[in-house]
């Protein structure tokens, strides 16, 4: 057990700079809303200050690995490498948009009393998000995930007159709190393997077989289920379709994104800290030989996006489908960390850097009709591409960008992904992972059907504000360069995804 | 949309690059989708949807293949670094492969044969051949006539295209073993395509399978890898190109007009329409083969190269009788549409306009002089059919003494 003693204070606190102006920024969003009562405008723009704030403090982390809040060597908290950096950038751009999608949603514009819980809660995630993509101590992991849901559970209730609402939260704690007993219990199993939290001590301990095999096994599952539950793998996914039909779309947006990027990034380090044993010269990683590794996460991310593809194959509803769809997406993510290698890695980083924007597109177009209309069904967007040319045209590259299809971003995610497979000789698995493709342009294509084939009488009129028109650029212009010119992102990923310890 | 669909197409055919060809080939399916769901016929939104599906399905066994090859070759940069390579001209050189990429001739253990297969079903789903053509006569009766004459003239060249410009030089071992098959699938094509023709009431559907027919020809021309098959076989490319598309304007200016592509409602056109009758009967004739004009030269070329090459003569024997099943199914559809006694129930029918003209005239044009005279374009491929030829006679030697240790 570590016990804290911290001889330079001031050092790791400055490690910890980011995470200490999200927490400022909290607390000044608190005090704001109770000063100044009948003015709520001020709330987004301070959260956008403070996020801009953080994001530059996160830019300086790049290129300084190094550990905070060490005992000794690397027996530490977290530790502050260009992989945490870069996952942080990706949860900072997401609040960020999260923030300006909020300022447009009409769903969060109804209750106007209650923006300064909203804009805090979201901080809050924030924060705990910022230490898990750091964590290497099984407890900080846990207790950040912790923070995470629990701030979840009340945004997704966050419109308290909606029953949707209520219902998406109430299943969400319901089935959170369970997942993350289990996974408590697998901590715990695994400190009683080790007597130890901090994963690189594991890490140690482990090299020499004395664990026996099934409670490592029970453990090592039980883990999963909690991280699974927040990346929303199947068989831990029940949750997802109800909770993203449910809640409010700007928060239904920021957990299909932000929250699946904080519990990858946990499930690498997990995965690479623990259990890695060393690195072969191509960048594989050499795991410890308790179980079959690479067996065990094909099997999750194909169970995965098949069950995802063919569940969204039959959703009427937009915002249902999409939650489908990013498990699916999730499946292709795990393949990404599957194949155990760098190369990999980098994948998984290209993919989710991609994934952000264009998932947050599909979902920022889907909440601007739903302001208007009231409806996410997909029979409600017959003829909308023509009386709504600019969403229409919009949702129609992030979807085709989903599907992955070159010209768009979406195609060199997955080409990516494809190559790292090719490369580690699992070919079956690309050719599975690539049917399941083509099964998700089915009901990625309906809804371009239903907006641009379909014709209809009724009219549609959206006045947009020159702030959407603004976020909306942001969000397609990315889509469409990546797609075009994608070798600086590969590059950043290259950077990113060296782990401190390896 | 249309103009994107361009884009795409130019790019196919300019990508020297096996990515960049990627990218384009798949740019076109989208455009395409559209162009056929908002514009087709009636039952437009399932013809889209299945040709869509139909042709990614093709181009995931192209992607993987790229992957593939991308890492069982190196390229040398000018500073003499090794990097692995997309680029098709440094694939088709051996000495580019790693001795342990998948699709390396140097691994022993390699996977080519099968990449070889996939890669070949991705674009036969495009040529279109049989088994892969279900897509072709839905797309085309639904698509708009303008849309009909780029998928027959263009699109469906990218397939035959395809081969001779990724699968031939790449893989040219399995080409040469391989090529009885082509041909055969060829010969099925050939024969079924007419046959199916044969069976149709709509117009539409009938150029469809005709369309299927003569693709038929350029794959069995392709196959018989010596010069004039393949020339042969570029040549009723484009032939076919400018035929298929008047044989689909044809249609669609009957369809302007009566609203109607029942074969069996039409008749005596001939007398209500000459001049429109008189190009009709150019297209048919041309379609058949008839000497003196382009369809011939090509067809010519294709049988004399097929029957050149031993492994495939007999196929091209039988495929002889494709011809003969054209002529049937041409000569009745313009006995049962355009002679014998005119329905009454279309005698306020037109004649051209002089818009009709623009797009008639000058594709009767090529048509008439690549009849009489084909060196021009022969002229063109003869250098690029005699290097692949040569390429791919000396790739046997080299292969198969890579294959020795």
């Amino acid at each position: 057990m570590i016990t804290l003693i911290l001889p330079n204070l001031s050092e790791n606190l400055q490690a910890i700079l980011p995470e200490i102006s999200l927490a400022l920024t909290l607390v000044a969003i608190v005090l704001f809303d109770l000063i100044f009562i009948k003015s709520k405008k001020f709330l987004p723009l301070i959260s956008i200050i403070g996020l801009i704030v953080t994001f530059s403090f996160v830019i300086l982390q790049f290129g300084d690995p190094k550990y905070a809040f060490a005992v000794s060597g690397n027996l530490s908290f977290l530790s502050l490498d260009n992989f945490s950096a870069f996952f942080k950038l990706l949860i900072l751009i997401t609040t960020l948009f999260i923030v300006l999608f909020s300022m447009s949603s009409q769903e969060v514009n109804s209750c106007p009393d209650r923006h300064g819980e909203y804009y805090a809660l979201i901080l809050g995630m924030v924060i705990g998000m910022f230490f898990m993509v750091s964590a290497n101590d099984l407890i900080l992991i846990y207790l950040s995930l912790e923070l995470l849901s629990l701030s979840s559970y009340v945004l997704a209730g966050f419109v308290k007159t909606s029953i949707r609402n209520s219902e998406a939260s109430l299943k969400y704690i319901i089935y959170g709190s369970a997942s993350s007993g289990i996974m408590l219990f697998g901590i715990s199993i695994l400190y009683g393997i080790s007597g130890s939290t901090n994963l690189h001590e594991i890490n140690s301990i482990l090299q020499s077989p004395t664990a026996n095999q099934l409670t490592f096994l029970m453990s090592i599952l039980m883990i999963f289920a909690g991280i699974g539950f927040k990346i929303s793998i199947v068989p831990f996914h029940f949750w997802t379709p109800d909770v993203y039909e449910g809640a409010p779309i700007s928060i239904t947006a920021f957990l299909s994104v932000a929250s699946k990027a904080a519990g990858f990034a946990v499930l690498i380090r997990f995965l690479k800290i623990t259990f890695a044993q060393g690195l072969d010269k191509s960048g594989y990683w050499q795991m410890l030989s308790y179980i079959d590794w690479q067996m065990l996460l094909i099997s999750f991310s194909i169970i995965t996006m098949t069950f995802g593809n063919f569940a969204a194959l039959w959703q009427d509803n937009l915002k249902r489908m999409l939650a489908y769809s990013s498990i699916a997406h999730a499946g292709y993510l795990m393949l990404g960390v599957a194949v155990l290698s760098d190369q990999g890695l980098m994948a998984v980083l290209v993919y989710f850097s991609i994934y952000l924007f264009m998932n947050l597109g599909a979902f920022y177009v889907v909440m601007l009709i739903a302001n208007k209309i009231n409806s996410e069904e997909i029979d409600d967007y017959k003829g909308l591409g023509y009386s709504l040319p600019l969403l229409g045209t919009a949702l129609g590259i992030f979807l085709v960008s989903l599907t992955g299809l070159p010209p768009t971003a979406g195609f060199i995610g997955k080409l990516y992904l494809f190559i790292a497979l090719v490369d580690a000789n699992m070919i079956t698995v690309a050719i599975i992972a690539l049917l399941n493709t083509v099964v998700s342009l089915y009901y990625y294509i309906r809804v371009l059907k239903a907006m641009f084939l379909d014709k209809t009488d009724k009219k549609v009129e959206i006045n947009l504000s020159p702030l959407n028109y603004i976020v909306l650029l942001l969000l397609i212009a990315p889509v469409l360069i990546l797609g075009v010119y994608f070798t600086p992102l590969v590059n950043i990923a290259k950077e990113s995804v060296q782990l401190l310890g390896f | 949309m249309f103009l994107l669909l361009n884009t795409g197409m130019m790019g196919v055919f300019v990508a020297l690059d096996f990515f960049l060809f990627y990218i384009f080939w798949e740019l076109m399916l989208l455009p395409m989708y559209f162009l056929i769901g908002i514009w087709g016929g009636p039952r437009r939104e399932y013809a889209a949807i299945k040709f869509f599906l139909y042709t990614l399905l093709g181009s995931i066994f192209i992607l993987l293949v790229m992957i593939g090859l991308y890492f069982s070759s190196m390229e040398t940069l000018a500073d003499g670094t090794r990097v692995f390579t997309f680029n098709l001209l440094e694939l088709m050189n051996h000495a580019n492969y790693t001795e342990t990429g998948i699709l390396s001739p140097l691994n022993p253990n390699n996977l080519r044969f099968i990449a070889y297969i996939g890669l070949f079903i991705g674009f036969a789903i495009k040529i279109p051949m049989f088994p892969f053509h279900t897509w072709l006569p839905d797309a085309h009766v639904e698509a708009p006539t303008a849309i009909s004459v780029i998928l027959a003239g263009v699109l469906l060249k990218m397939g035959t295209y395809g081969i001779l410009r990724i699968s031939y030089p790449v893989f040219p071992e399995l080409t040469y073993q391989l090529s009885w098959y082509i041909a055969l699938f060829g010969m099925i094509n050939i024969i079924y395509g007419a046959l199916a023709a044969m069976a149709q009431k709509d117009f539409k559907k009938l150029i469809a399978y005709s369309s299927v027919s003569h693709m038929g020809f350029v794959m069995l021309g392709m196959s018989a890898l010596n010069t004039m098959g393949i020339s042969g076989a570029i040549l009723q490319m484009f032939n076919h190109g400018t035929i298929t598309a008047m044989l689909f304007l044809i249609v669609g200016v009957i369809y302007d007009r009566a609203h109607t592509r029942d074969l069996d409602s039409f008749g005596g056109l001939g007398k209500q329409m000459p001049i429109y009758t008189g190009f009709v009967t150019i297209a048919f004739f041309a379609a058949i083969g008839l000497p003196g004009l382009s369809g011939f030269i090509s067809e010519a070329l294709v049988f004399l190269g097929g029957f050149g090459n031993g492994t495939t003569r007999i196929l091209t024997v039988i495929s002889t009788l494709g011809i003969l099943l054209g002529a049937a199914y041409m000569l009745w559809t313009l006995q049962r549409v355009y002679l014998g006694s005119l329905n009454e129930k279309w005698k306020d029918l037109t004649d051209l306009t002089t818009r009709e003209y623009f797009m008639l005239v000058p594709l009767t044009i090529i048509v008439i002089y690549l009849g009489v005279n084909p060196s021009p374009m022969l002229n063109l491929m003869n250098a690029s059919a005699n290097a692949m030829v040569k390429f791919i006679s000396d790739a046997q030697g080299i292969y198969s003494s890579l294959n020795a240790f």
